[in-house]
């Protein structure tokens, strides 16, 4: 986009004052670069989402914002809890979509003679792609449970240990879901797909930490240069798609009921008290619970694998962080607390040093932030700041956003000259779909390293360690 | 309208001519298009085009066939409510589709899609669509009076 979009307000942060519809600025956290590169699109969808009613302070976009629809991805915007509204655009179709990392006891050298072993069998091990089943079949029953206890409800499966739960986001069990607003046809599509891993940008990948950053709180996370970690990427599946699917049309058809002016029907949204807006919220949370559910049963899949391939069975869950939700959380806002509904859309929370919400051993470092990229790119581990509060509600980036469309990624990349040329580099794909490979290209996607600086730059979140591939499993 | 960032980036003729159907370029996703001299024959194409974004429609054989039903307060959400029941079915039937029928009665839709389960090895499903989405959606009349229908889809 022109710059002159823009004024510039400090080390990577842009604004634009509020005009014509809009009740607040547009801030984006971004370098020049960034911005220059980013889409006109999201200039115009965060003005769009700046027009909502309840909005409070501003429409954020994060360093590696892009076009979405309604929302730009990469977006935080927060809601006044009595004017406010809850939009399903705001989160998106894949509730909850999030990345979690499992610490190894390894190095890169005891696992190199095994890669080849362990990524067949991890590839054996979680289902991937298109029209693939998980192994456990849910009944009613077993759906309303999961959908209310989350990754608790997987624990109390056997599927990982209660040592996970303070690990992720709200103890594993996202509050308030109410599986009764979850419909049956959400329900039908989730019957089987639990533990299943989906397609696209999703991922499950054996990573190295190739450096620290900085060393106190690597310390602190337990994360060393050498080291084998384990990153998975995925969300809440048919459930969660069919969910966004379903309110998002309740809410554009009844926007104008509620007085509500849409500039985009995509940006569809009900106030925070009515029927509409109460039921979505349940079921939002629900899917939460399903996302989390499902990320728990595969790291269970992981750890079974490595135990038979490695003998090493303590994969520690250093974080789990959703990207696409939004939650009732307490802020500051001029000076006053304020309880505010905070939709992050392709956007990761970060809580900083401090934070009550934090589990013990983490709140006097800052919650971690994970920052993924797959197959030829880096991922980052980072720290939530305290001042990140004031600047965003607590957010920060989630990944490196595409440059290339997946029919430019067609026409330039074929799947098997590029699982060859990764091969060479040392890193292993395994994917049902050479195509879907193609598609997911790292040339594909943009340099995570700049998105990454600019949100330290930015004082969103504070470098800890670069990981980088060595084996991954693609849908 | 179509924004200046959209393009079609691929399109497919019929034999008599004219394009039938193709894909929008969107940042982060793609986005569906069918035309026709009906907006019913707009709509099985875009189907045709939603086909294209998971498999080569040609490597799904029309074996067994699915009706969907569909009723919406205006034309572009019945699109929306069309694509949006495709893949419902794409993902709990785990099939594939890839020839379509539609009949509208005023904003209700009867539709018939044929196709068969997903084959991994055979149709090499690149990715799944989570949802259709309300951007980009647009259901018109074009210059040539041939009817277009298209909208941005989630992958």
């Amino acid at each position: 986009m022109e710059l002159s979009r823009v004024s510039g307000h400090g080390p990577s942060e842009w604004w634009i004052e509020p005009h014509g519809e809009m009740r607040v600025p547009v801030v984006v956290y971004a370098t020049e670069s960034l911005v220059r590169e980013m889409d006109e699109k999201v200039l115009e969808q965060a003005c769009n989402v700046a027009s909502l009613p309840g909005i409070v302070k501003a429409a954020y976009a994060m360093p590696d914002a892009h076009w979405g629809y309604g929302f730009p991805i990469g977006g935080v915007a927060a809601f006044d809890e009595e004017e406010g509204v809850i939009s399903a655009g705001g989160v998106g179709f894949d509730i909850s979509c999030g990345v979690r990392l499992l610490e190894t006891p390894l190095t890169r050298e005891q696992l190199e003679p095994l890669k080849e072993l362990l990524a067949n069998a991890l590839y054996h091990a979680v289902p991937v792609g298109v029209g693939s089943r998980g192994r456990l079949h849910l009944d009613e029953a077993g759906l309303d449970a999961m959908l209310a206890g989350g990754a608790r409800w997987a624990v109390e499966r056997g599927f990982g240990t209660a040592a996970d739960l303070p690990r992720i986001e709200e103890g594993g069990c996202m509050a308030g879901a109410r599986p009764e607003y979850v419909s049956m046809r959400a329900r039908q599509r989730q019957a089987d797909e639990m533990g299943t891993l989906g397609s696209g940008n999703h991922y499950l990948e054996v990573q190295h930490v190739v450096h620290v950053e900085d060393a106190a709180l690597a310390e602190a996370y337990g994360l060393r240069e050498g080291q084998v970690v384990v990153s998975i990427h995925c969300g809440s599946r048919g459930l969660g798609h069919q969910i966004g699917t379903e309110y998002l049309r309740e809410m554009a058809v009844e926007a104008a009921k509620h007085g509500i002016h849409l500039p985009d029907r995509e940006l569809a949204c009900a106030p925070i008290r009515s029927r509409v807006g109460q039921e979505y919220l349940g079921a939002m949370r629900a899917g939460i619970n399903c996302a989390l559910a499902n990320r728990q049963i595969i790291t269970h899949l992981v750890r079974e694998v490595f135990e038979r391939v490695t003998g090493v069975r303590e994969l520690r869950l250093l974080f789990d962080v959703s990207h696409n939700t939004c939650k009732e959380e307490e802020h500051e806002v001029d000076g006053r607390r304020r309880r505010l509904f905070v939709h992050r859309k392709g956007a990761t929370r970060a809580f900083g040093p401090g934070h009550p919400d934090l589990p013990a051993e983490l709140r006097a470092v800052g919650q971690p932030v994970l920052i993924g990229g797959s197959m030829g790119t880096a991922s980052y581990v980072l720290a939530g700041t305290r001042e990140s509060e004031a600047r965003a509600f607590s957010s920060s980036a989630h990944g490196a956003g595409r440059c290339k469309s997946r029919h430019e990624a067609l026409r330039e990349w074929r799947g098997r000259e590029l699982v060859e040329s990764l091969r060479r580099q040392g890193i292993l794909i395994r994917s049902p779909s050479l195509r879907g490979v193609a598609e997911e290209a790292p040339g594909a996607y943009k340099d995570v390293v700049e998105v990454v600086d600019a949100a330290e730059e930015a004082g969103l979140s504070h470098k800890v360690a670069r990981l980088e591939p060595l084996a991954c499993i693609k849908g | 309208m179509l924004g200046d960032s959209v393009q079609r980036t691929t399109h497919h003729s019929a034999p008599e001519g004219g394009t039938r159907w193709g894909h929008l370029r969107h940042g982060s996703d793609i986005g569906v298009w069918g035309r026709g001299r009906t907006k019913e024959e707009a709509f099985e194409q875009a189907g045709v085009a939603l086909c294209a974004v998971v498999t080569e429609p040609e490597r799904v054989a029309p074996r067994e066939a699915v009706e969907v039903r569909c009723e919406a307060p205006d034309e572009e959400l019945l699109f929306a409510d069309w694509l949006n029941a495709l893949i419902y079915e794409m993902s709990a039937r785990r099939m594939l589709f890839s020839r379509f029928q539609v009949r509208l009665e005023g904003n209700r839709l009867e539709g018939r899609a044929w196709g068969e389960p997903v084959e991994v090895a055979r149709h090499e499903p690149a990715v799944e669509v989570k949802a259709a989405t309300l951007t980009e959606l647009e259901v018109r009349r074009e210059p040539d009076g041939q009817w277009r229908a298209q909208c941005v889809v989630d992958v």
